[in-house]
């Protein structure tokens, strides 16, 4: 069952002098499966977006579904929403808090109500999906871990929740290039297994050109494009008109063109000297 | 030129080394007898003007080399001198004049704000340092100008964006007219538009104010304009060059855990299928490369 948003916009501090429209007409449908990289400035709405997915910020004007939990019932059934919509905020690893990583891991699942076998069953399976080590350190202060092991022990609370939907807001922002490499296959581990359709905030277009099946994009609170990334990244030039980076393969399937050479898209280093690799052949033959 | 402390070496040379590390190595210690090892035997000088990048793989000593400028942290063997001080002294004169010769910026802009108002902010260093009220307030504004920020001085930093509020915090350090800025992970935290306005900031100081700066970073596309750039690895310095020397060793880069600009890195791949590239760093040197091999 997919996420419907429709029209949904929203103002914070409404009637005041600080009134900011954070939000401005949305309208989306989020499918089972997808991996959904949502791009813009940062105060382009984002945040405020995905926050209104598990109900963390109250709709006010719109209509959502996610799955079969309709937001704009009289009282939607938010406990079940936060089970199914799991999000990790940015700098996740700065919310632990419980004294052993097995006791913070498994913080969401308890509030749930669920037995105490089932608590600790998806404990372990969260500690190791996320790639630690559970007899390593289940019974370890987080705060004695590194930080990119901390982010895993946040995130692999969110999951001991077992959400069919993952959010992230900026998962991979901060770390060093190995950690950030980890967690995007974290990520790719995780909707393969658990959380089937993922949505991610990020600002690194590499990554979104890698891995991302549709890229949404914010600006000034509206939601301007919601495509494939071959399809967006063709379009470079609109996106520098709102100033977003592009990644850096197809600055360079660019800058060959304006040359004169026959490069179709590439968004991914990979693919574009695959493409290299054809013109030359061309060339040669 | 400028002095520090009462064991001065007073140096001549024209390019005058303001900080030189001796055999210096760190150990956090872990109970009474054990420790880790995060600097091992480290010696390396810096020039004055210099703009140098230092990066490595969390964990490989970048930080606590930095911390060790300014004698936040003293060696546990080696030693430290900043214009030929020694960070290991017994007058606590000396230890206040290094640190305000060679100033901080850290990762997170919000842990550095003080005052509600960002003058008050910007003035809280040379306060403390007993400078002069009318100084003080030549020194806020040039602070503010060299930032680009003079138009927000009566306003709040808390509603800044993060590439403001690391301006701000770059400003508050520079009001105590440092001649070192040891920025650590200072863009880390940014989104790219705050990147870029802060490494703006960060070029101008070098070269317009000629502020020796020692930049920590993960994003290789930094090390671009860099006179030298250092990598740690486990605690040791393992590369001291110019960036373009780093951007072709792309196995070693791989092997310090090093994220080579993806130009860098689709060279390489081109290298591996029979495309050998020559040095280029801007798109258009790529494109016009290329265009001379196919």
């Amino acid at each position: 069952m997919p996420i419907v948003v429709k029209n949904l916009s929203f103002t914070y501090m409404e009637k005041s002098p600080y009134e900011k429209k954070a939000l401005d007409d949305v309208s989306i449908q989020i499918d089972e499966g997808e991996f959904l990289a949502v791009i813009g400035h940062t105060g382009s709405g984002k945040s405020t977006f995905i926050q209104h997915l598990n109900g963390l910020i109250k709709l006010k004007n719109g209509n959502i579904k996610v799955f079969d939990i309709d937001l704009n019932a009289k009282k939607p059934d938010l406990r079940r929403l936060r089970c199914e919509v799991g999000m990790v905020f940015q700098y996740p690893e700065y919310q632990l808090f419980d004294e052993t990583v097995a006791k913070d891991v498994g913080f969401g699942p308890r509030n749930m109500k669920l037995s105490t076998e089932e608590v600790d069953r998806r404990v372990r399976k969260a500690i190791e999906l996320v790639g630690l080590d559970y007899d390593e350190v289940a019974e370890r202060s987080p705060f004695e871990l590194s930080g990119g092991q901390k982010r895993r022990v946040a995130i692999a609370g969110v999951i001991a929740m077992e959400p069919k939907v993952l959010v992230l807001d900026e998962p991979i922002a901060g770390l060093d290039p190995r950690g950030k490499n980890e967690i995007m296959k974290l990520i790719i581990r995780l909707k393969n297994t658990i959380s089937p359709t993922i949505i991610m905030v990020s600002h690194d277009m590499d990554n979104v050109a890698r891995y991302a099946t549709r890229v949404a994009v914010f600006e000034n609170a509206k939601l301007l494009y919601s495509l494939p990334p071959d399809e967006l990244f063709a379009n470079s030039g609109e996106l520098s008109r709102i100033g977003l980076d592009v990644p850096v393969a197809v600055k360079l399937a660019n800058a060959l063109r304006a040359k004169g050479v026959d490069i179709k898209s590439a968004i991914t280093p990979e693919s574009l000297v695959e493409e290299i690799l054809r013109v030359k052949g061309g060339n040669n033959a | 030129m400028q002095s520090v402390g009462n064991n001065i070496a007073v140096c001549y040379n024209k390019k005058m080394q303001i900080i030189e590390l001796r055999n210096v190595s760190y150990e956090y210690p872990i109970d009474s007898e054990n420790g880790i090892m995060a600097l091992d035997n480290v010696s390396l000088s810096i020039e004055e003007g210099q703009f140098v990048v230092l990066c490595g793989a969390n964990g490989s000593g970048k930080s606590t080399l930095a911390k060790l400028l300014n004698g936040l942290i003293l060696p546990t063997k080696g030693s430290v001198f900043v214009y030929g001080a020694n960070t290991v002294t017994q007058d606590d004169s000396d230890i206040y004049k290094i640190r305000s010769k060679v100033g901080m910026v850290f990762q997170n802009p919000d842990n550095q704000m003080i005052a509600s108002i960002i003058e008050d902010d910007i003035a809280f260093g040379p306060e403390n340092l007993g400078v002069p009220r009318e100084e003080i307030i030549k020194r806020v504004e040039w602070a503010l100008s060299v930032v680009g920020m003079s138009a927000m001085r009566k306003h709040t930093p808390f509603k800044l964006s993060g590439g403001q509020k690391q301006r701000i915090a770059i400003a508050a350090v520079l009001a105590m007219r440092p001649s070192v800025l040891v920025f650590d992970e200072s863009t880390a935290m940014l989104d790219p538009k705050g990147r870029a306005e802060v490494m703006q900031v960060i070029h101008s100081l070098n070269k317009e104010q000629n502020i020796t700066v020692i930049h920590i970073t993960h994003h290789m596309e930094e090390c671009i304009g860099a006179d030298r750039v250092i990598v740690m690895k486990e605690g040791r310095l393992v590369f001291d060059d110019k960036p373009e020397v780093l951007f072709r060793q792309y196995d070693f880069a791989k092997d310090c855990k090093l994220e080579l600009p993806v130009i860098a890195y689709i060279t390489h791949l081109l290298g591996q299928r029979g495309i050998v590239m020559p040095e280029v760093q801007t798109e258009e040197e790529f494109a016009e490369a290329l265009c001379r091999l196919l």
